[in-house]
């Protein structure tokens, strides 16, 4: 038992606080909100020449074969960071699905390209009905052979507007059917949403989109649990790095700024609320490294399960409370635009919601422990 | 990153498992407690929450409980497991970091009495770090045969989480102390033998530049021991009162002024605190199965379900709590120090502690207000309301919840001291 990085995942760790500090300051994070693309091709090529799309994906099909708890230690930095774009879209939505279910060819033909940064995918799961159990899926999925038409609204399907491709969720016959549907075709549909992260989450209109099947037909919710699962941790991590640095910005600022002649951070109405903050940070971290590592290292799927929604359940609510403190430890100039602590705020909200809030893995965790 | 045992880490829980299985006398093993019918006469009122089991069971009028207490010494010190973190050169077994933890661990989870108390946590290791070789010889093998129990006297009426400011005073007469003074909150001096204390020696000096640490023979002349009776009608606690007590001077470890750096020593011991996140899922275990019994339908309350919910609150943030014990762990496993993490244990676990307690009582509405334990209208047999009630010290004692959120302030993030 150890709860440390071990050295290939702190020289990871090491070299993307490092290249992320200067390749995604804070500038570039706020010209991404405004840009109608939302991330930049020029850091996206260089993070491919890093080979971060390509972590996970095996070096046969050029990437670099690393595991998902490697994955989840650079999406920390990530967090830190509040790296704008495509990536979890195509690494978790595109590039992990293709690996669970894709045929050789269809793995041959896309996952070598999302490693060099050549393609981004993204999971369009979601529908208006805002569920994320296969409930929620009523686009209809229409096979033909290794083709697949798709019929519905896809909602809240995160860099739509720039994808090449989506893995589509359907209903099939009493079946859920996946497929791959590249993006530029006349049945495909695309409008973006405001969000308050000012991310691109989508509204993505299926009129006969036609794609090629992914696994077999109406398997695809069971290809999808996994797929959910390391998504579910993936948004956790993005978390730990996002509050680790919110709560790292507001005790820095506790130290400088002075009123009644001493730092605010020696009062101890600020130094307990930063002690909160810091529990909350590392409780988040060691329950979400705890599911990475239960699905990394192939863990029992009961235990995995139970780890994952334990893992969202508590870094959902724990990251709210961080970045709260962390809105009235800067009092002020914490609310407005021009400084930096209200980024983290807005963009914890998306997370929260993403894959599952507090109640909906509360609940999970409830039927897990047969209450 | 990795939350399984290596394999020798699973070779010596085994080997510590099978001990208990073979060893651990019937009265310490777990039973349902809380089935209809069970006998819930042992650890009964008169027992200390603090110092239940072994040290009560070794004082005990009942000459069989101080048999079970001392076969179960016997045991344990044949394996040197009664001091299993002190160095064998003093008769402990000198394990390693881990497998200390992993001994705690498999304690715990069999819920096997731990022997020796503070003889062996607190007053052992500082003996074994700062005493002579005429204190050792006379203390230590007494604390490992289970022949002498200690309590401490830090706190003061006036010196709570402001240790340092402790008024009982210590003056040299010859080859003697002559003590006065009051401590309190001193756990299980009604079980104990001895008394290890911090006095003031030079009431001139800063307050930490002061005090020497000294042991006291409990049945010394002048000493009087009175007990506190909690709010949950308990006896964890003790005042006691010194009035003339004669202290031979060889009875002070470490130099005169130098006590207060003497009550802090720290061995090499580990910290995790798991046995308290292991009691608290073994508490919801319990609660869970109850739930589903018939008595448990009886209780259980009939207007919300707001348990279901509760209940995997508390699941998630014991997780968490383990978590935290695992951190420590690796740190000293690592040959590490850890810093404001320890803090973060104490405050984070006594106040998950008392949510459990509160969402334990609240499962049975009206119900968990019963107090009497052997009532048919009390659910399993009162146990939450009194764990909601016996709980409420665990945010005060051993430095409060406000003294750890300003350590983790101060000392883990480096902000300024008020």
């Amino acid at each position: 038992m150890d709860l440390g990085l071990n050295e290939q995942q702190e020289l990871l760790k090491n070299a993307a606080r490092e290249f992320l500090e200067n390749e995604c300051p804070e500038q570039h994070v706020r010209d991404m909100e405004e840009d109608e693309k939302g991330y930049s091709p020029v850091l996206w090529q260089k993070m491919a020449e890093q080979g971060w799309q390509g972590l996970l994906i095996p070096e046969a099909h050029g990437g670099a074969g690393f595991d998902f708890l490697d994955l989840c230690v650079l999406l920390e930095e990530f967090g830190r960071a509040l790296v704008p774009g495509p990536f979890m879209s195509t690494v978790l939505g595109g590039a992990v699905p293709l690996m669970a279910a894709g045929s050789d060819a269809q793995q041959s033909e896309f996952l070598p390209k999302i490693a060099s940064g050549d393609l981004i995918f993204s999971l369009a799961l979601t529908e208006p009905s805002a569920r994320f159990d296969e409930a929620g899926i009523e686009a209809q999925a229409e096979v033909s052979g290794n083709d697949v038409t798709f019929n519905g609204t896809k909602l809240f399907v995160s860099d739509a507007n720039v994808a090449d491709y989506l893995i589509v969720a359907g209903k099939s016959g009493n079946g859920t059917t996946l497929g791959i549907v590249a993006t530029d075709q006349p049945g495909v549909k695309v409008t973006q949403l405001q969000t308050i992260a000012r991310d691109k989450q989508c509204e993505v209109v299926l009129d006969g989109a036609k794609g090629q099947l992914l696994g077999a037909e109406g398997d695809g919710w069971n290809i999808l649990q996994p797929i959910i699962q390391k998504y579910t941790v993936a948004e956790c991590a993005y978390l730990v790095g996002l509050s680790q640095m919110d709560f790292e910005i507001s005790v820095d600022y506790a130290k400088e700024r002075v009123q009644f002649g001493r730092p605010i951070g020696s009062f101890q109405a600020i130094q307990h609320k930063c002690a909160d903050m810091v529990t909350d940070v590392d409780g988040s971290r060691f329950i979400m490294y705890k599911a990475a590592w239960s699905i990394a290292s192939d863990q029992p799927e009961d235990d995995t399960t139970l780890a994952v929604n334990m893992a969202k359940a508590w870094t959902s609510e724990a990251s709210r409370r961080v970045v709260a403190h962390g809105q009235q430890i800067h009092g002020g100039i914490g609310f407005t635009k021009d400084y930096k602590i209200q980024l983290f705020f807005r963009r914890q909200k998306r997370a929260e919601l993403a894959f599952g809030d507090a109640d909906f893995h509360r609940e999970a965790v409830a039927t897990q422990l047969g209450l | 990153m990795d939350w399984s045992d290596s394999p020798e880490q699973a070779a010596f829980r085994k080997e510590v498992r099978e001990f208990i299985q073979t060893q651990l006398p019937d009265r310490y093993r777990p039973k349902d407690a809380f089935a209809p019918g069970a006998d819930s006469s042992e650890g009964g009122e008169e027992e200390s929450e603090l110092t239940a089991g072994w040290q009560a069971d070794r004082k005990s009028q009942d000459p069989e409980k101080r048999e079970t207490a001392k076969q179960w010494a016997d045991a344990l010190a044949a394996r040197g497991w009664i001091a299993p973190a002190w160095p064998k050169e003093y008769g402990g077994a000198g394990l390693s970091v881990m497998e200390q933890f992993i001994y705690n661990q498999e304690m715990a989870e069999s819920g096997a009495p731990s022997v020796g108390g503070m003889g062996v946590s607190m007053i052992g290791p500082t003996i074994i770090v700062h005493g002579t070789d005429e204190q050792k010889e006379e203390h230590l093998s007494r604390i490992l045969s289970g022949e002498v129990a200690w309590a401490q006297g830090y706190s003061e009426p006036g010196a709570g989480s402001d240790l340092a400011s402790l008024q009982t005073r210590a003056v040299r007469d010859g080859d003697e102390y002559v003590v006065n003074g009051q401590k309190i909150w001193t756990s299980g001096a009604h079980f104990a033998d001895w008394l290890f204390a911090l006095v003031r020696t030079d009431p001139e000096a800063p307050k930490h530049r002061g005090i020497s640490f000294m042991v006291m023979d409990i049945k010394s002349p002048g000493i009087t021991v009175r007990p506190i009776i909690d709010m949950g009608w308990k006896h964890p606690f003790n005042e006691t009162f010194f009035e003339d007590v004669k202290v031979p001077v060889k009875n002070r470890i470490g130099e005169e002024n130098r006590g207060w750096y003497v009550g802090m020593t720290l061995l090499d011991f580990e910290r995790s605190g798991i046995a308290g996140a292991i009691s608290y899922k073994r508490d919801m275990g319990q609660l869970k199965h109850f739930l589903e019994t018939e008595d448990g339908k009886r209780f259980r309350r009939q207007d919300f379900n707001t348990t279901r919910l509760e209940l995997a609150d508390r699941a998630v943030e014991t997780e968490v709590l383990f978590n935290f014990a695992f951190r420590i762990v690796s740190i000293q496993n690592r040959g590490l120090v850890p810093n404001y993490e320890a803090s973060v244990n104490k405050m984070y676990g006594s106040e998950l502690h008392q949510r459990i307690s509160r969402t334990g009582t609240k499962a049975w509405g009206l119900y968990g207000n019963v107090w009497d334990s052997k009532s048919e209208h009390a659910p399993m047999k009162a146990h939450h309301i009194k764990d909601y009630v016996g709980s409420v010290p665990h945010t005060i004692f051993s430095g409060s919840n406000e003294i750890q959120r300003n350590v983790i302030a101060t000392r883990g993030l480096g902000l300024p001291r008020g």
